[in-house]
C-alpha cells in the first residue's frame, strides 16, 4: 500500500492508503474528540464530535475525522473557532440527556459547554450506538438494537437473545460513555419482562 | 400481442394502431387521477358508461380514464375530443345531459364550461384557460391523452421512439453526451447534473450496476411524482430503460411510496406491458440490450428520498443514510454503482433523445435547462400542478396561472423546496424560477413543491411545522439532526406559544449552524433552512410573538383570543348554535359574550359569524376587552328604534 | 395471522433477506398489524437478527405494532393543508376520539394517523376514513363527520 503524505494542523503526517483521517491523526499524536467511534468497529459517524476542516487544494469543507480518508496533500485543521463552536453545542445538546456522564463532563469542560444550557430530560442514552455494533460486529449476538427514529429513538435489548447471551458477556456495559447507566436499566427491565411472561 | 423484435417492427406496429383509431371517434376524456377520484370521478365514470349504453352509443363514443389534468381545483375534468370540449367539476348527474345534448347534438352546456373569473367569459377549450395557456407541458403534457394502463395509447403518441432510437442509432456514450450537453438537472432535489452522474456511475468499475427510479416523494405538500407515475408510467420506464443502456446497467428499481397505491399499480402494469411487448426482458428491440425493473415499496420514511437512505431500504434494512464520502454513483446499492434520478428527471429523457439536446435547451434559462412542474398549493385560488419552462417569474406562476390569492387575500410568501426548502416574499415575487436563484434567495427547486401563504398564515409557525415535521422524519442516528432540531422546535414551539425570551433568535441560530454544518445527510443539513429563510424575511414577526406576545397573522392559538364586538352583534345565534365547546354566551336579543376559559380557539364563532355582522373579531398581543354588563346586552331592534 | 399464510408470503419473496420490508408490507396489508410471533417466524426464517427486524417494524410509518381499529381516520398534515387549518381539524378529532396520532382507543373504533399530502390539496384541508376523502374540513364538518361511524 502506497504511502501518504498530508499535514495535520501544521504537523507532516505519514498515512497509508485507506487509512481515516482521525486514524493519522491518532498515530501522529494529535487527538480529536470521539464518542462513537471505537477501533474494532465499522466507523459510525454519528457524533459528530470528530469534525475536522479539510483543504483540498484550496476547496475547503467540514467532514468528519473518523470517516475521511486520507488523500495526498490533505491539509487538516483540527481545531477553530468554529469547529470549538460546533463541538461544545454537541456536548451541550447531549448533556441534556446524561448531565453525570464523566466522558461527557470531561469534553464540556476543555470546550467550556455549559450543562445547563438545554432543559434536562435524562435518558441516560446518547445513541452512540457503541454497544449496538459492539454486539453485533464483535459478539454477533444481535442482543440489542435500536428501535424507532427520529427524536424517539432508542436502544432495546431483544429479551429471548438477551436472557440467553447477556448475564455471560457483559461486555457492552464498559463502553457505554454513559457509564453503562440506560444499558444496565433496559436489559434488566428487558429481562424481568421475559421472566414474568 | 407478440413481442416486437425490432425498431421497424415498432413503427409498423405504430403505424398499424394509429390507422386503425379513427381520429374523429367521439372520446370522452376523465381524468382519474387521485386528486379527482376524491371528488367523485370514479362515480362519473360509472355514471358515463351507463349513460353511453342506455343511449345506444356503445362503440361510436369511447370513455378513456386518464391521469390527472392538473387543474384539481376544478376535477373532476372532461374533454371531448375531437372538438376538445373541457367541462369542469361534473357529477354525475351532470352526465345525462352531457350526453344527450353535447355528444349527440353537439351542443355546449354554458354551466359546465370554465368561467373567466376576470372576464366573465366562458371558454369552451382547455389550452384556452389561463390556467393552461401560461404553461409549457412538455412533460406532462400527454397525461390528458393517455389511459394509463394502456401502453397502447402511449405507443399512438410516439411512445418508446426514443428507446428504439437510442438503441438502433446511438452508442451507449452517444446517449450519455447527449443527455449531458442537454444540462438536464436533476428534479428531485438539488438539481445535480443528470448526464455528469450518469457518466461516473458509467465510469465506475463493476458489472453489475443499477439505475433507480425516486417515486418517494416525501415532501409534505407536493404530488407531481405521483401524478405523472399514475398518470403516464411508461414515460418513466422509457426513460429508465435509456439510461440503463447509456449506464451499461441491466437492472433497474422503481422506489415508490407504499402510500401511492394507483401509482404502485399503474406502473406494475406498465412494466407487466413493456415486458410483454418486447421493450424490458432479453435482447430488447433486438439490439442484444438485456434490462429488467423490480418495484420496491417505501414503507413511510421521509429520510429514505435521501439517496444513501433510499439504497440502504432498497437492500431491506431501516433506512438510515450512509456516513460515507463516496458518490452513490460509485457505491450504492450493495456498494455498487447506482444511479438514481427523480421521476420526473427520468421522465425527461425520451424526450432529449427523441428531438435532441438542442431542442431541449431552448427551453430555459442559461444554468437550468427545459421545464418544471411544480404543485401550486395553499391559498391560491387555482390549486394544481402546474408545468412551466424554467426562468418564468414566481409572479406569473402565482397569478397569471395560479388565478392569484384565494378569498381576495394579500399575498405574504411562497414556500419552495419542501422541508429543506424556505419561504420567499412578496418583494422577490419577480424571481425567475431556476435552481440557481432559488438557491440564492435562501430557498431551493427540491423536487417543486409550491406552497402559497397569505397574510393568515403564521411564518413562525410554518417554520414550527417543518420543524415538526423533521423531528418525527429524521432517522436519529446523528446528533446534530437528532437532538439539535429537537431544540430547534422546542424553542420555536415556545415562541408560537407566547413563552418565547430574548436570546431565543441567537439559540436558533447557533442550533442552525451546527445542524447545517455538522449533521451526517442533507436532511439535518437542510433541516434549518425554513427557519432560516423565514427569520431572514420575516423577522419582525419573531420579534413580535417574542416580545409583545402578539402574533401579527392572528394565527397562533395560545397567543389571540376571540372576542364578540358588542357593538355589531345581532344575537342571531348562529356562532353559539356552533360553537363545539359551548363558550358562547347569549340567548335571542341577548348580546353575545365569549367565555375565555371555555374557548378552545377553533375559530368555528370567526366562520360562522354572517359577514354582514362581522361581529367576531381575533386579537393579539391587547388585554380582551372586558365583556359588558348583563344589563346592557339586550338588543333593541333598530326598527323598533325609529 | 396463520404461520402458513406468513410463510406463503416469505415463499412469495423467494425468502430474500432484502425483501424483509416487502414481505412486512405485505402482512400489514393484510393482517393490518405486526404480532410478535410473525416477526419472529420472519426474523427465523429469513435469517435476519431480529433486532433489525424490530428496528425496522418501528422505524417505517407504515407499519403497527398493535391492533387497529375498525376505522381508519387519516389526518392529512401535509404543508398545503397545514396553511388551511388542518391542525384545527386535528383538534377536533383528538378531542371527540379521545386519542392522539398513532393510537387506538380503547374500544377498537378509531385509528388516527397523520399523513402527509394525499395529493387532494385542492381540498385541503382533508380527512380521510377508511379510504373515502372528505374535503373542505373545520372543526364542525369535521363532527358531522364521524358522527356517521361506528
Ligand atoms: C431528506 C431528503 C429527502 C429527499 N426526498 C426526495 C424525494 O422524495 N424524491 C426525490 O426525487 N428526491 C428526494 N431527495 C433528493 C435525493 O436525495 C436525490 O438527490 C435525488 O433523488 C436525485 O435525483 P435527481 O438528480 O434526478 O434529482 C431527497 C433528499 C433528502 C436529503
Ligand atoms: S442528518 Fe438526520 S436524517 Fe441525516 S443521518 Fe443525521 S439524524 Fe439521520
Ligand atoms: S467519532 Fe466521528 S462521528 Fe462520532
Ligand atoms: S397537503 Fe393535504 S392533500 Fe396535499
Amino acid at each position: 500500500m502506497s504511502e501518504i503524505l498530508l499535514k495535520i494542523d501544521g504537523k507532516e503526517v505519514k498515512a497509508r492508503e485507506g487509512m481515516t483521517v482521525l486514524e493519522a491523526a491518532q498515530r501522529a499524536g494529535i487527538s480529536i474528540p470521539t464518542l462513537c467511534h471505537h477501533e474494532k468497529l465499522e466507523p459510525y459517524g454519528a457524533c459528530r464530535l470528530c469534525i475536522v476542516e479539510i483543504d483540498m487544494r484550496g476547496w475547503k469543507k467540514l467532514v468528519v475525522s473518523c470517516l475521511y480518508p486520507v488523500a495526498q496533500d490533505l491539509v487538516v485543521t483540527t481545531k477553530s473557532e468554529k469547529i470549538n463552536r460546533i463541538r461544545k453545542m454537541i456536548v451541550e445538546l447531549l448533556l441534556a440527556h446524561a448531565p453525570d456522564a464523566f466522558d461527557l463532563q470531561d469534553l464540556a469542560r476543555e470546550y467550556g459547554a455549559d450543562r445547563d444550557r438545554f432543559e434536562k430530560e435524562s435518558s441516560f442514552c446518547i445513541h452512540c450506538g457503541l454497544c449496538v455494533r459492539y454486539c453485533a460486529e464483535v459478539k454477533k449476538k444481535h442482543a440489542v438494537g435500536f428501535v424507532n427514529r427520529g427524536a424517539n429513538r432508542e436502544i432495546s435489548f431483544i429479551p429471548e437473545v438477551a436472557s440467553k447471551e447477556c448475564w455471560n458477556c457483559k461486555e457492552c456495559f464498559p463502553l457505554c460513555p454513559t457509564e453503562a447507566l440506560q444499558a444496565a436499566y433496559v436489559l434488566t427491565e428487558a429481562l424481568m419482562s421475559h421472566t414474568r411472561q | 400481442m407478440a413481442r416486437i423484435n425490432s425498431p421497424a417492427e415498432l413503427e409498423a406496429f405504430r403505424s398499424n394502431l394509429i390507422s386503425g383509431r379513427d381520429p374523429n371517434k367521439t372520446c370522452i376524456t376523465l381524468c382519474s387521477g387521485s386528486a379527482c377520484h376524491a371528488s367523485g370521478s370514479r362515480e362519473v365514470a360509472a355514471s358515463i358508461e351507463e349513460e353511453i349504453r342506455k343511449q345506444g352509443l356503445e362503440g361510436e363514443v369511447e370513455l378513456r380514464r386518464t391521469g390527472c389534468h392538473g387543474f384539481c381545483e376544478r376535477g373532476p375534468i372532461i374533454v371531448i375530443r375531437p372538438d376538445d370540449i373541457c367541462y369542469f367539476q361534473i357529477k354525475p348527474e351532470d352526465v345525462p345531459e352531457i350526453i344527450s345534448e353535447t355528444i349527440r347534438q353537439k351542443k355546449i352546456i354554458e354551466r359546465l364550461l370554465y368561467t373567466d373569473p376576470i372576464t366573465n367569459e366562458k371558454i369552451i377549450q382547455e389550452s384556452e384557460i389561463p390556467f393552461y395557456k401560461n404553461q409549457g407541458r412538455l412533460v406532462f403534457g400527454s397525461n390528458v391523452q393517455i389511459d394509463p394502463k394502456s401502453i397502447d395509447d402511449y405507443l399512438a403518441l410516439g411512445g418508446y421512439s426514443g428507446l428504439s432510437k437510442a438503441l438502433s442509432q446511438m452508442s451507449p456514450e452517444g446517449v450519455l453526451e447527449e443527455v449531458r450537453t442537454s444540462n438536464l438537472r436533476g428534479r428531485g432535489g438539488g438539481g445535480f447534473p443528470t448526464g455528469r452522474k450518469w457518466a461516473e456511475s458509467r465510469n465506475a468499475p463493476g458489472d453489475m450496476k443499477y439505475v433507480i427510479v425516486n417515486a418517494d416523494e416525501g415532501d409534505p405538500g407536493a404530488y407531481m411524482d405521483r401524478s405523472l407515475l399514475e398518470g403516464n408510467p411508461h414515460s418513466v420506464l422509457e426513460g429508465l430503460i435509456i439510461g440503463a443502456y447509456a449506464i451499461g446497467s441491466t437492472q433497474g428499481y422503481i422506489y415508490v411510496r407504499q402510500e401511492y397505491p394507483l401509482a404502485v399499480q399503474n406502473v406494475n402494469i406498465a412494466i407487466r406491458q413493456a415486458e410483454e411487448y418486447g421493450f424490458l426482458g432479453k435482447n430488447i428491440l433486438g439490439s442484444g440490450f438485456d434490462f429488467t425493473i423490480d418495484v420496491h415499496q417505501g414503507a413511510g420514511a421521509f429520510v429514505c428520498g435521501e439517496s444513501s437512505a433510499l439504497m440502504t431500504a432498497l437492500e431491506g434494512k431501516a433506512g438510515e443514510p450512509r456516513p460515507k464520502y463516496i458518490h452513490t454513483a460509485v457505491k450504492g446499492v450493495w456498494d455498487r454503482p447506482s444511479v438514481l434520478n427523480n421521476v420526473e428527471t427520468w421522465a425527461n429523457v425520451p424526450l432529449i433523445i427523441n428531438k435532441g439536446a438542442d431542442w431541449f435547451t431552448q427551453y430555459g434559462t442559461e444554468k437550468s435547462k427545459g421545464t418544471k412542474i411544480f404543485s401550486l398549493v395553499g391559498k391560491i385560488a387555482n390549486t394544481g400542478l402546474v408545468e412551466v419552462p424554467m426562468g418564468v417569474t414566481l409572479r406569473d406562476i402565482i397569478f397569471k396561472i395560479g388565478g392569484g390569492i384565494l378569498g381576495g387575500k394579500k399575498f405574504k410568501a411562497v414556500q419552495t423546496g419542501g422541508p429543506s426548502g424556505g419561504c420567499l416574499p412578496e418583494e422577490l415575487l419577480d424571481l425567475e424560477v431556476g435552481f440557481d436563484e432559488l438557491s440564492k434567495a435562501g430557498s431551493m427547486m427540491g423536487s417543486g413543491g409550491m406552497i402559497i401563504m397569505d397574510e393568515d398564515t403564521c411564518m413562525v409557525d410554518v417554520a414550527r411545522y417543518f420543524l415538526n415535521f423533521l423531528t418525527d422524519e429524521s432517522c436519529g442516528k446523528c446528533v446534530p439532526c437528532r437532538e439539535g432540531i429537537r431544540q430547534m422546535l422546542k424553542t420555536l414551539t415556545n415562541i408560537t406559544q407566547g413563552k418565547g425570551k430574548e436570546g431565543d433568535i441567537e439559540l436558533l441560530e447557533q442550533l442552525a449552524e451546527v445542524a447545517g454544518e455538522a449533521a451526517l445527510c442533507a436532511l439535518g443539513k437542510s433541516a434549518p433552512n425554513p427557519f432560516l429563510s423565514t427569520l431572514k424575511y420575516f423577522r419582525d414577526e419573531y420579534e413580535a410573538h417574542i416580545r409583545e406576545k402578539r402574533c401579527p397573522a392572528l394565527s397562533c392559538k395560545e397567543l389571540i383570543s376571540f372576542y364578540i364586538d358588542p357593538t355589531r352583534c345581532q344575537a342571531c345565534m348562529t356562532c353559539l348554535r356552533k360553537c363545539p365547546s359551548e363558550a358562547i354566551i347569549g340567548a335571542k336579543r341577548q348580546i353575545h359574550v365569549v367565555d375565555q376559559d371555555k374557548c378552545t380557539k377553533c375559530g368555528t364563532c370567526f366562520e360562522v359569524c354572517p359577514s354582514r355582522f362581522a361581529a367576531v373579531k381575533k386579537i393579539s398581543g391587547e388585554p380582551v376587552p372586558p365583556p359588558i354588563p348583563e344589563e346592557a346586552r339586550t338588543i333593541v331592534r333598530k326598527s323598533k328604534e325609529k | 395471522m396463520d404461520k402458513e399464510r406468513i410463510d406463503q408470503i416469505i415463499d412469495k419473496h423467494h425468502s430474500d433477506p432484502s425483501s424483509l420490508i416487502q414481505i412486512l408490507l405485505d402482512i400489514q396489508a393484510e393482517h393490518h398489524w405486526l404480532p410478535k410471533e410473525a416477526l419472529e417466524q420472519i426474523s427465523e426464517r429469513l435469517q435476519v437478527p431480529m433486532t433489525r427486524v424490530q428496528h425496522i417494524a418501528t422505524f417505517y410509518k407504515a407499519f403497527s405494532l398493535v391492533p387497529k381499529g375498525r376505522h381508519q381516520i387519516h389526518i392529512c398534515m401535509g404543508t398545503a393543508c397545514h396553511v388551511r387549518g388542518a391542525s384545527r381539524v386535528l383538534d377536533t378529532v383528538e378531542g371527540l376520539t379521545g386519542i392522539k396520532p398513532g393510537e387506538t382507543d380503547l374500544d377498537l373504533k378509531f385509528s388516527l394517523e397523520t399523513v402527509n399530502c394525499l395529493g387532494c390539496c385542492a381540498l385541503g384541508p382533508v380527512l380521510e376514513i377508511d379510504g373515502k376523502t372528505h374535503g373542505k374540513m373545520a372543526p364542525v364538518q369535521t363532527a358531522d363527520v364521524l358522527k356517521n361511524y361506528d
